[in-house]
């Protein structure tokens, strides 16, 4: 079967090999496949010779434009540093005050803390740091461990209720579980804690219940939350009497909280970030509660 | 198919049936305090699925058939059945991922129906289920018309084709229940991987005993291709998979390869997966069913050698491409990159030769979607190529990795070229192997053809936008010298694309469904009554012990 034959329509020979009916041409490989090869081949020769590319026992060949990608890449952070240098030094060393009064640190603050706080803090807090059931509003006045600078750098620094050795710590005990109030208390004081945010909810018919959870309140809850319940940022102990809440306000969550305790956790990025990222960050955070 | 075993034949099925499940008991009995033990219960299922048939039909009379005359297509025509049956169940999982990324509450919550879990039994179903089913069944069909010789085995054919599918389902079930080597395409765990082994290495032996029995005086093209591919891939997954499990009775293996150096074998592995499985395989199939279809002679013989020794040769050293700007050296980094662009001329030299084989026959490839099919997957073959070698080089590369660019030019690959070219060939060959006439519908060909370009274009689209962006927001700075966006920025900018793709997706699914429909109704419709195969015949043949 080596007969060969041409094809009427190419006007190739055939082979002469035949499969099933399946025969081939025996055109030659098209000159511009030939170049093409030519091509890419001496192009890959060339940069052999001028990047590192093949190996050599131990070594390997250096090539003649002396690149390598540890060091490239070394030279490239060193030049971002440099590039950076001019405002990195003045965020983390100058006092707040003095960048907050400079609005051109200011805009470098707002640029590169929305980066920084996307890929840092708003997998809890949110994108455009609003919170959530669970996560505290950072964009409104209410802080529960305050909301200057050097605070927000403090809790960012060491955390809530983490391992570091100077951690804040927030403990709202679980009043109602621990047997520390018995189920009428912890109904009563929820009342009277719902009824600072709601005056509407002091009826006459309520009355009762709200007056007898404020005697509750100033034996149990005074001492962290302290007088009218505003609250205390050197405890973390949150305001109660505004319209801010972390777990929520409607009357089961309070009674919730009172009955099983909160401990919130904030994680420390004392060693994730530098600190003039954690500074440029604090400054961010106290900005978003300022517009 | 039972009917036609020697009583002989069937016992040494019944056998081997009954050994896997006796392993399967083994691997369940020793696995009982890990998931590894309900992998042993689908072993004994499977192998008790496979059991009754060939118990209920043991005492039948053969059916007198002569196999010198014959071909031995049965296991193609079971091989083609399960290739779509694991196509439609692949590709709903893969729309079902896409949907996760726009929609994550549709993971409702659960551990097995998770992102992490559920994208590799997409990647296994439509790769390994659809893509090697479908290998299989056409490597048998071709290799033997090519040949003029029957296939050298009658058991091993159905030991290669229903113990690969155990080895699909091991893999895709033990993906559900948190198994995995975490291995990209090597994700199933030491005990499939040495099952695979086994039934590799028959495919194999029968593939090499069927070519050396052929009667024809040359190996044809297709044949170069399908060997390359069984042999390759054996030799790939055997490296790759060397791991030492933590137990006998556990899933849980650890790999022998250390660091930087199980980086380098994993991505040899994947990038010559995509070369030997993806590319090479269906080039294979390529060869056969194009000149078949568009009764037009190889455009180049010449062409062809090219090609082949080309893509063998190069593709070889091309995988660390995968790894640039990592822990891996630098030339090594150089020699993938150069390596794959080195592979570009011999790979349009393949697209090259397919499209040309046409020239004389375009008319048909006007008027025949079956034909079409497998034009557009030369085409997509060449453009995914040139992209792929594009990508390797290492400043692109520094845009593209990590990004969705990479999930395009993948989809351009495997929708736009292997499954494309497995349509035309299914509709090439479901008609004469049934013995019809032609397809059911050929309007039904021809809305799966648009469907399935469609769906590729829309995915292919989606993901050169969202890769592009992604890459470009990751790298733009602001002028005091930080990244100008965080990840979840680049995330929802990708919000829309990840919509359009699941919507590509669906369409292509949608496709194969009516593709089902359509091969379905073509094998319940009547055959034709005088035999109007035109294959050259059998010749006979001394085969000692048949």
């Amino acid at each position: 079967m080596t007969e060969t034959e041409r094809d009427s329509f190419t006007g190739r020979e055939t082979t002469g090999h035949e499969w099933n009916g399946i025969k081939e041409l025996d055109t030659p490989v098209p000159r511009g496949v030939l170049m093409f090869l030519i091509v890419t081949h001496l192009w890959c020769v060339v940069w052999w010779f001028l990047v590192p590319s093949w190996p050599l026992g131990t070594t390997y060949t250096k090539g003649f434009l002396g690149v390598d990608q540890h060091e490239t890449v070394q030279a490239r952070l060193a030049e971002g540093r440099q590039q950076r240098a001019a405002w990195s030094t003045r965020l983390e060393s100058e006092p707040y005050g003095a960048i907050l009064a400079d609005e051109d640190l200011m805009q470098v603050v707002r640029d590169t803390g929305r980066q920084l706080f996307g890929d840092n803090c708003a997998a809890c807090h949110g994108r455009d740091g609003k919170g959530g059931v669970n996560y505290p509003d950072l964009t409104d006045n209410d802080w529960i461990w305050g909301g200057t600078p050097e605070q927000i750098e403090q809790t960012m620094r060491v955390g809530i209720n983490t391992a570091h050795p100077k951690t804040r710590v927030g403990q709202m005990p679980s009043f109602g579980r621990d047997a520390m109030l018995d189920a009428a208390q912890v109904q009563n004081v929820a009342a009277y804690v719902y009824s600072l945010s709601n005056p509407d909810f002091s009826t006459p018919n309520n009355l009762d219940r709200v007056n007898a959870g404020r005697d509750v309140f100033a034996k149990t809850c005074v001492a962290c939350h302290g007088e009218g319940a505003k609250g205390n940022p050197e405890l973390g102990a949150p305001n109660l009497a505004d319209a801010y809440w972390i777990y929520g306000g409607t009357m089961d969550t309070i009674i919730a909280s009172v009955h099983g305790g909160r401990q919130g956790h904030m994680p420390t990025w004392d060693e994730r970030l530098s600190a003039a990222e954690i500074r440029t960050l604090a400054i961010y955070v106290h900005d978003l509660g300022r517009r | 198919m039972i009917s036609k075993l020697t009583y002989a034949e069937r016992e040494t099925a019944f056998a081997i049936a009954l050994a896997t499940l006796v392993g399967g008991l083994a691997l369940g009995i020793a696995g009982r305090n890990d998931v590894l033990g309900w992998q042993g219960v689908i072993v004994v299922v499977f192998a008790i699925a496979v059991l009754r048939p060939l118990m209920s039909s043991y005492y039948e009379p053969p059916v007198a058939e002569d196999r010198k005359v014959t071909y031995y297509d049965d296991p193609t025509k079971v091989g083609i059945v399960l290739a779509m049956v694991w196509a439609v169940f692949g590709m709903f999982m893969g729309v079902w991922v896409a949907s996760q990324l726009a929609w994550p509450e549709l993971a409702f919550d659960g551990a097995w129906s998770s992102f992490g879990r559920l994208r590799p039994t997409h990647t296994t179903g439509v790769i390994f289920g659809f893509g090697g089913n479908a290998l299989i069944a056409t490597s048998f069909h071709v290799v033997q018309r090519t040949s003029r010789a029957r296939l050298a085995g009658q058991i091993s054919p159905w030991f290669v084709l229903f113990g690969y599918n155990l080895f699909c389902v091991l893999a895709v079930s033990g993906y559900l229940m948190g198994i995995t080597q975490s291995k990209e395409y090597a994700e199933a765990e030491w005990y499939a991987d040495l099952w695979l082994v086994i039934v590799w290495v028959t495919y194999f032996i029968l593939y090499i005993g069927t070519i050396a029995r052929r009667k024809e005086p040359h190996i044809y093209v297709a044949n170069w291709y399908f060997m390359a591919f069984i042999l390759v891939v054996a030799v790939l997954h055997i490296v790759n998979n060397l791991a030492l499990p933590i137990a006998w009775g556990q899933a849980k293996s650890y790999t022998i390869w250390p660091g930087v150096q199980d980086a380098m074998v994993q991505w040899w592995y994947g990038h010559n997966a995509v070369a030997f499985f993806l590319t090479a395989g269906f080039l294979g199939m390529l060869y056969y069913y194009l000149p078949v279809r568009a009764q037009r002679p190889i455009f180049s013989y010449r062409l062809s050698i090219l090609s082949f020794w080309g893509i063998t040769f190069f593709y070889m050293w091309a995988g660390s491409h995968h790894l640039h700007y990592t822990a891996l050296p630098h030339w090594v980094q150089t020699l993938g990159m150069t390596f794959s662009v080195m592979l570009l001329v011999p790979s349009w030299a393949s697209a090259g030769n397919a499209l040309l084989t046409l020239n004389g026959a375009w008319h048909r490839v006007r008027d025949d979607a079956t034909l079409r099919f497998m034009m557009a997957a030369a085409v997509f073959y060449g453009l995914s190529t040139f992209e792929g070698s594009f990508m390797a080089i290492r400043p692109v590369n520094s845009l593209s990795h990590y990004t969705d660019w990479t999930v395009g030019h993948v989809h351009a690959g495997a929708l736009g070229w292997v499954a494309l070219i497995t349509f035309g060939s299914i509709y090439t060959l479901v008609p004469a192997l049934w013995k019809r006439e032609r397809m059911y519908s050929a309007t039904l060909v021809e809305v799966h053809f648009w469907l399935a370009i469609a769906g590729t274009l829309v995915y292919v689209f989606a993901m050169w936008n969202s890769g592009v962006i992604q890459g470009l927001m990751w790298r733009t700075y602001t002028g005091e010298g930080t990244l100008a966006y965080s990840f979840v920025d680049s995330l929802v900018a990708m919000y829309p694309y990840y919509i359009a793709r699941a919507f590509g997706g669906l369409l292509f699914l949608v496709g194969v469904l009516v593709g089902c429909y359509n091969i379905w109704m073509t094998i319940a419709s009547a055959p034709l009554a005088a035999s109007e195969k035109t294959d050259a015949p059998l010749l006979p043949i001394a085969v000692p012990g048949e």
